[in-house]
């Protein structure tokens, strides 16, 4: 009988200072303790429902580990194939100018199977929001290499390190889609710290604000940690993300209302 | 009545497509199709009707960008022919798993590979056995003239949002060149925002508060979920089987023989008709119009009727695996068939009959 007591003493509305938004459904995620996925998520979902705009949004999954991002994310959703987020997105937004249209995709799905997708959609300027989690890694499907794995960096099909001589060289497909001239606003962000959680969320405000005014894509890049993938603790992730990860795939803004604000350099 | 005209087979798909409310066509140039999308944008059906048009990057693209705008109730088609099909077969799949209404195309070249630009039938297989992966069907539709070309559409559209399913249309290159008469049915109005949200309710259209969240998939990760997906989509294709059969017949009541065959075939097979029955050979010609759902019942109730039957094809023998299945083993049935972008004369199917069924 001691529950209930609890929850009416301390669960009072001057008491609380954070609730998880109603736009994140009340299940356990997915994901595994420390990943960044749900941040991105909490973030995005927050977002929708400050800019009250969650009836108008329509939010297309990925295959990856957020192929269930649906499940979590309280809007309507439809799951694309592996890749094909961008092309589904392009004729959504095209039949529904006035929706607010998003993608959700890791780094295999945007930069590898999906590359041609991608480019396109954003050559064309297409009015939606891309959100990009930049793991390095295949995550679900037990951590291979990705197209955006770094030099030397192991994976299970790169178990002495990715070779960059016969393995090809890590993509910063992000450096790319900034100068494609469709493109109007780039950034990259991470979410490991309150800090840069905080920026991510600006961001990714800036991102659906902009489609109200038809202005291209807006492409949002995480730099994000897979501690299982990558074999290490969370916290040990985090660092190692920080010093390895940052200095390939420097944060910060890339393109902004259609300017290049950075060296955007594909390769740096 | 509508308005009559004269047209190729491409354009009246085209031209259909506005006529009967599409939103919204995705498609990439391939031979012998190109005049679809070059037609629509021509047309700017988007000051006709409100209807999109766009380009796409590849067939893959296309076809996910059906998927995508299929999954929020919107009317959409695209095009292509057999390679552009190929690629495009992880979408369709896709589309049949999350019971997505979408209209294709394919004007069907000889393969395989890159093969020819040629008039082919040899996609039915492809068609109508599923084509990409896991267990699923498409309602494919085997226009035989221009004007089936512009009422397919119509009848495609209808159907796949009947019942939740990609629907093809299987022409040929010939029935995508060549230009016939064709009435052209009155314009249906596109639908408004309100009407598509309340004639498909599963649709991802925004989620209200009055209302779940929608989710549009194909994925269900639990055997016995994913085993019930499957149950439901083999209810549905039992439902098309039943109330969908379309064919038509030719000099049946007479016949001593039948050809059967789909699409231009079935166009060469009336002239082989009228030359066999000049010779006094009593024959008939039996025309699947939806190819899946086949008319299983009807040609097993003519093969009573009949002593033999000849297929005649675009393929090295397709179609007549179902005419087998439905028949059975009690006359003979054989296959005449050419490819590589051949279109077998109505002599030689004449010769085929009396050599190969009526000698044989
Ligand atoms: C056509 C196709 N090929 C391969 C796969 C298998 N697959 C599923 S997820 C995935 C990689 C996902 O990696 P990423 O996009 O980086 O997402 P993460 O899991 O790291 O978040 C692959 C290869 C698939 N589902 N479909
Ligand atoms: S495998 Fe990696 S990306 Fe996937 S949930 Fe776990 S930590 Fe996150
Ligand atoms: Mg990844």
């Amino acid at each position: 009988m001691e529950e209930p007591f609890v929850k009416t003493q301390i669960r009072k509305d001057e008491n609380i200072v954070y609730k998880r938004t109603s736009l994140l459904v009340d299940r356990p995620l997915s994901y595994c303790p420390g990943c960044g996925h749900g941040v991105v998520h909490r973030m995005l979902m927050e977002t929708l429902e400050e800019m009250g705009i969650q009836d108008k949004t329509i939010g297309v999954s990925p295959v990856g580990c957020s192929v269930l991002a649906y499940d979590f994310m309280n809007i309507d959703m439809i799951g694309a194939a592996h890749g094909r987020a961008p092309a589904l997105a392009t004729a959504i937004k095209r039949l529904w100018p006035d929706k607010f249209v998003f993608t959700y995709q890791g780094d295999g799905d945007l930069a590898a199977i999906g590359t041609a997708e991608t480019i396109h959609a954003c050559n064309r300027g297409e009015n939606f929001t891309i959100i990009f989690i930049n793991n390095g890694i295949y995550g679900m499907t037990g951590g291979q290499m990705a197209p955006t794995t770094l030099p030397g960096m192991r994976s299970s099909t790169s178990p002495y390190g990715r070779n960059v001589l016969t393995m090809g060289h890590p993509l910063k497909i992000t450096e790319l889609i900034a100068n494609l001239p469709g493109v109007n606003y780039v950034t990259r962000q991470a979410v490991h710290t309150p800090n840069h959680v905080r920026k991510t969320k600006k961001a990714i405000r800036k991102a659906l604000e902009q489609q109200k005014e038809n202005k291209g894509i807006a492409f949002i890049e995480v730099v994000s940690n897979c501690n299982s993938g990558w074999k290490m603790t969370p916290v040990q992730s985090n660092k190692w993300m920080e010093e390895n990860m940052f200095p390939f795939y420097p944060l910060g803004d890339i393109k902004v209302d259609g300017k290049l604000v950075q060296s955007s350099e594909v390769a740096k | 009545m509508g308005e009559l005209r004269l047209m190729k087979g491409n354009e009246a798909v085209a031209e259909a497509a506005i006529r009967a409310g599409c939103d919204g066509y995705f498609g990439y140039p391939i031979t012998p199709q190109s005049e679809v999308m070059e037609y629509l944008m021509a047309e700017k059906p988007h000051e006709r009707t409100g209807m999109v048009v766009l380009q796409a990057e590849s067939e893959t693209a296309s076809i996910n960008m059906l998927y995508g705008a299929a999954g929020t109730g919107k009317m959409v088609m695209t095009s292509s022919s057999s390679p552009g099909i190929s690629l495009m077969q992880e979408g369709i799949s896709y589309m049949a798993g999350a019971e997505l209404p979408a209209v294709i195309v394919n004007v069907v070249r000889g393969g395989p590979g890159l093969g020819t630009i040629q008039p082919s039938q040899a996609d039915y297989f492809q068609a109508v056995k599923g084509g990409g992966h896991g267990d699923y069907k498409m309602i494919v539709l085997a226009p035989a003239s221009v004007q089936e070309m512009c009422d397919h559409v119509k009848l495609a559209f209808e159907l796949a949002f009947k019942y939740r399913t990609p629907a093809m249309i299987l022409s040929d290159g010939a029935i995508g060149q060549m230009m016939e008469k064709v009435v052209l049915f009155d314009p249906i109005p596109r639908r408004t925002e309100a009407e598509l949200i309340s004639q498909n309710p599963w649709a991802a259209t925004g989620k209200p508060k009055t209302r779940e969240h929608i989710i549009i998939t194909s994925l269900d990760l639990d055997p016995a979920g994913q085993e019930r997906v499957n149950l439901k989509l083999q209810a549905k294709y039992r439902k098309i089987q039943e109330n969908e059969v379309l064919y038509e017949t030719l000099g049946v009541d007479d016949a001593e023989y039948l050809f059967v065959a789909f699409g231009l075939s079935a166009r060469i097979c009336q002239k082989s008709m009228d030359l066999a029955r000049a010779k006094g050979i009593k024959v008939g010609l039996f025309r699947p119009i939806t190819l899946f759902p086949f008319p299983e019942k009807q040609m097993n109730a003519i093969g009573k009727k009949v002593k033999g039957m000849l297929v005649v094809e675009m393929n090295a023998g397709q179609m007549i695996e179902d005419v087998k299945l439905s028949v059975g083993c009690s006359i003979k049935i054989e296959h005449f068939g050419r490819f590589g972008g051949i279109i077998p004369t109505p002599d030689e199917v004449v010769k085929a009959l009396e050599t190969q069924i009526i000698g044989g």
